[in-house]
């Protein structure tokens, strides 16, 4: 099994990344449990890596002395996939956070893992180019960003995480750097061992560099805010816009509640809340015409599924108003309750209303408060199961016959567990439930080519 | 209540370029967008409407694309909007624009409460507001939190006085103002609307006016434009970026030490 990590492993630790091996007491709390995953742990040792070799060098030093290493990003994550679970060494690579590379000819980035999305974001706007996926949470790592796919609100046009990465450099479980994909457009040459290690939420090796691929910033982009009667109404008229061609780059639906939740959490009133549910649609394009005459046919269509008017979002104070409480509304549900856990549920954009409408009925069934929000667009729903004043027994029992009864659900309609968080620790049952046990013998079967001795991040996605 | 809330066109972003040879802002090819800080100003007027009744009207002063920046106020909220546009009011200064806008004021009819925002995202001088009131001879306030009628809270209960809570050199002040007055408001006090699709498809071109010289009272050209503008530019350029960056590496004591006395010694402490 596993050593326990002694005195002069850690000697050993402070040679390959001196000054920046915390051990014990001195490791702070937060390095034992991410924003919600429900399971802390703290790590043996918390190394702060600063480049690919010393990665390679600590992860090296772990496999010939069996010590299990967990990579933690901003620690920002919402199943405990960061969370050392096993104890061991935590390998932290926010300190990797240099932007290494802008390739103007290849249109693409290579960057460190421990980049901000937010910073990264700024760093290409700022020289007119774009990467489109946009998770809410911006103070993420784009490593941890990697790890698990991120989707984020720009899916619908664009796509997520995984299609804007062309190449990695990664370190395998005992040392080894190999580099995956690269500056290529095209790549058909073997297993799509890149894609593979995209999504693998740390299981498979350590990211140590990212190409990404660049679009050229699109040169405007307006938002509508749809208020609508009921939720009902609002989520209906997804598929007829989906149907209708228009290409939104988002398509968010919001409900009051939620909203009142975001005014209370930022102190700051949100530009309209006469209506219960409201759907947000974002337009983006190369010139002003093109997205006038696109935002004007989605405002009409808008009215004539019954939205009660179409709020113009077209600056960037405006811009402000309503996206940072869009963005806030993790963050505030949870200011909301005592606690909580959640469903990132996905299900085929068809069967959105469907399924939320199925949210309420399960809310009402299980006696749990299930506020929730999401991307109305892509099929990926956000929803919250709160404890409010429930003890934890009660809580618990009844957070498990609503995620049986939600993911159930999410099957029979042929979604999935994990639209874009990822399985980490807290969602295992139900990747395994859902997938049988082929799928899962496939995945771990996987899991053990790449790390034979189940070293690095233990206890997660399949094992 | 009948409000008229001024507004202006501003350029749609931060990054606007100066023509290095005429030191003039490049506004073609430029989106623009209504002034951020007009946002709050209208957005208390559309309240104050809503709670006495009345209506909101906007008036702005520039070339003829300002009209757009006049649709949309009418897709906010307003009854209905002018806007002052003559090749003759062109290059003028802060005191010509006053009294323009004052000179479109008188001809626009009567107005209880004229709102202002607290400066513009392009001029930056925040005092064409003051100047216009000084023009008109009615009092008026800058900074403006909060307003309501008087007669509202039972404190010198008339009801052609404004109760108006203000931001004056560090303090809060409440004054009551007469009306007609005007009120430059505080940027941040409210969470402005959005322009209104339904409203927008609604808007007839007999809502907006145009102005000219013609329709001004006073029609001696020389009071407008770049004839009437004591100011002259002399030159305009972006300010230079320092990019000196210093770094301390020493141990934290030493450090806040020597911030302390930086601090001290360029007297921000």
């Amino acid at each position: 099994m596993y050593h326990n990590i002694e005195e002069k492993d850690i000697r050993a630790l402070r040679g390959i990344a001196p000054g920046r091996v915390l051990a014990g007491e001195e490791i702070g709390e937060d390095y034992g449990h991410d924003e919600l995953g429900g399971i802390s742990r703290m790590p043996d040792v918390l190394v702060k890596v600063l480049t690919t070799e010393e990665v390679s060098a600590v992860m090296a030093y772990a496999y010939a002395h069996d010590i299990p290493v967990t990579v933690r990003g901003a620690g920002t994550g919402l199943v405990g996939g960061c969370i050392a679970v096993e104890g061991g060494i935590l390998l932290e690579t926010t300190a990797m956070n240099k932007i290494l590379e802008l390739d103007e000819d290849n249109l693409t980035l290579t960057v460190q893992p421990g980049v901000l999305l937010m910073d990264l974001a700024a760093y290409v706007e700022e020289r007119d180019y774009f990467y489109p996926p946009d998770p809410g949470e911006k103070t993420a790592t784009i490593g941890g960003n990697i790890s698990t796919n991120a989707g984020g609100m720009r899916a619908v046009k664009y796509g997520v995480t995984r299609d804007y990465v062309r190449g990695l450099t990664v370190v395998l479980p005992d040392g080894e750097i190999v580099k995956l994909g690269g500056k290529v457009v095209k790549n058909s040459s073997g297993y799509a061992l890149k894609d593979l290690m995209i999504g693998s939420e740390g299981t498979l090796g350590v990211i140590t560099e990212a190409i990404l691929k660049l679009l050229p910033l699109p040169a405007l982009s307006v938002s509508l805010l749809a208020p609508f009667e009921t939720m009902e109404k609002a989520i209906e008229a997804v598929p007829a816009i989906i149907r209708s061609r228009a290409v939104p780059t988002a398509i968010e639906y919001l409900s009051r509640e939620t909203i009142l939740y975001a005014e209370e959490y930022l102190g700051k009133q949100f530009p309209d809340k006469s209506s219960d549910a409201y759907l947000l649609l974002t337009v983006d394009g190369g010139s002003l015409a093109a997205v006038d005459g696109e935002t004007e046919s989605l405002a009409e269509l808008c009215l004539s599924l019954g939205a009660k008017d179409v709020y113009i979002v077209d600056t960037e104070e405006r811009r402000s108003s309503v996206w940072t409480a869009r963005g806030a509304f993790l963050e505030a549900i949870k200011a909301s309750t005592t606690e909580m856990d959640e469903c990132d549920v996905v299900v085929p954009r068809s069967h959105v209303a469907e399924f939320i409408r199925y949210t309420k009925q399960v809310a009402a069934e299980v006696g749990l408060r299930l506020p929730g929000f999401g991307h109305a667009g892509d099929g990926n729903l956000h929803i919250y199961l709160c404890r409010d004043e429930l003890d934890r027994e009660e809580f618990e029992a009844r957070l498990a016959r609503a995620f049986d009864l939600l993911y159930g659900r999410a099957a029979e309609l042929g979604g999935q567990v994990s639209g874009e968080h990822g399985i980490g620790w807290a969602k295992k049952g139900y990747l395994a439930r859902q997938n049988g046990g082929r799928l899962i013998g496939l995945m771990s079967g996987i899991k053990a080519v790449f790390d034979p001795k189940g070293l690095l991040n233990p206890g997660k996605v399949c094992r | 209540m009948k409000i008229l809330a001024c507004v202006k066109q501003v350029p749609g972003t931060s990054r606007v370029e100066i023509d290095p040879v005429t030191g003039v802002l490049k506004r073609d090819g430029v989106s623009s967008k209504l002034n951020p800080y007009d946002l709050y100003s209208l957005e208390t007027g559309f309240q104050l409407a809503e709670k006495y009744g009345g209506e909101v009207y906007t008036l702005t002063m520039g070339p003829g694309q300002a009209k757009t920046a006049v649709r949309e106020t009418l897709a906010m909220g307003a009854s209905g909007g002018t806007v002052i546009s003559d090749r003759r009011f062109a290059g003028a200064d802060v005191l010509a624009t006053s009294y323009t806008l004052a000179q479109g004021v008188r001809s626009a009819g009567e107005f209880d409460l004229i709102l202002c925002g607290k400066q513009t995202t392009d001029g930056d001088t925040a005092q064409v507001g003051p100047e216009l009131a000084e023009h008109l001879g009615i009092p008026h306030v800058t900074n403006v939190l909060e307003v309501r009628l008087a007669g509202e809270e039972g404190a010198g209960g008339n009801r052609s006085r404004l109760w108006v809570r203000a931001l004056r050199d560090g303090l809060i002040v409440e004054q009551l103002v007469a009306m007609p007055c005007l009120l430059c408001m505080e940027d941040g006090v409210n969470t402005p609307r959005l322009p209104s699709f339904r409203r927008q498809k609604m808007i007839t071109e007999d809502q907006i006016g145009v102005m000219t010289l013609d329709d001004m009272e006073d029609r001696d050209e020389r009071s407008y434009g770049l004839s009437g503008s004591p100011t002259q530019v002399v030159r305009m350029f972006p300010p230079q970026k320092r990019d000196g960056k210093e770094v301390w590496d020493g141990p934290e004591e030493e450090s806040a030490e020597r911030i302390f006395d930086l601090l001290r010694e360029r007297k921000m402490i």
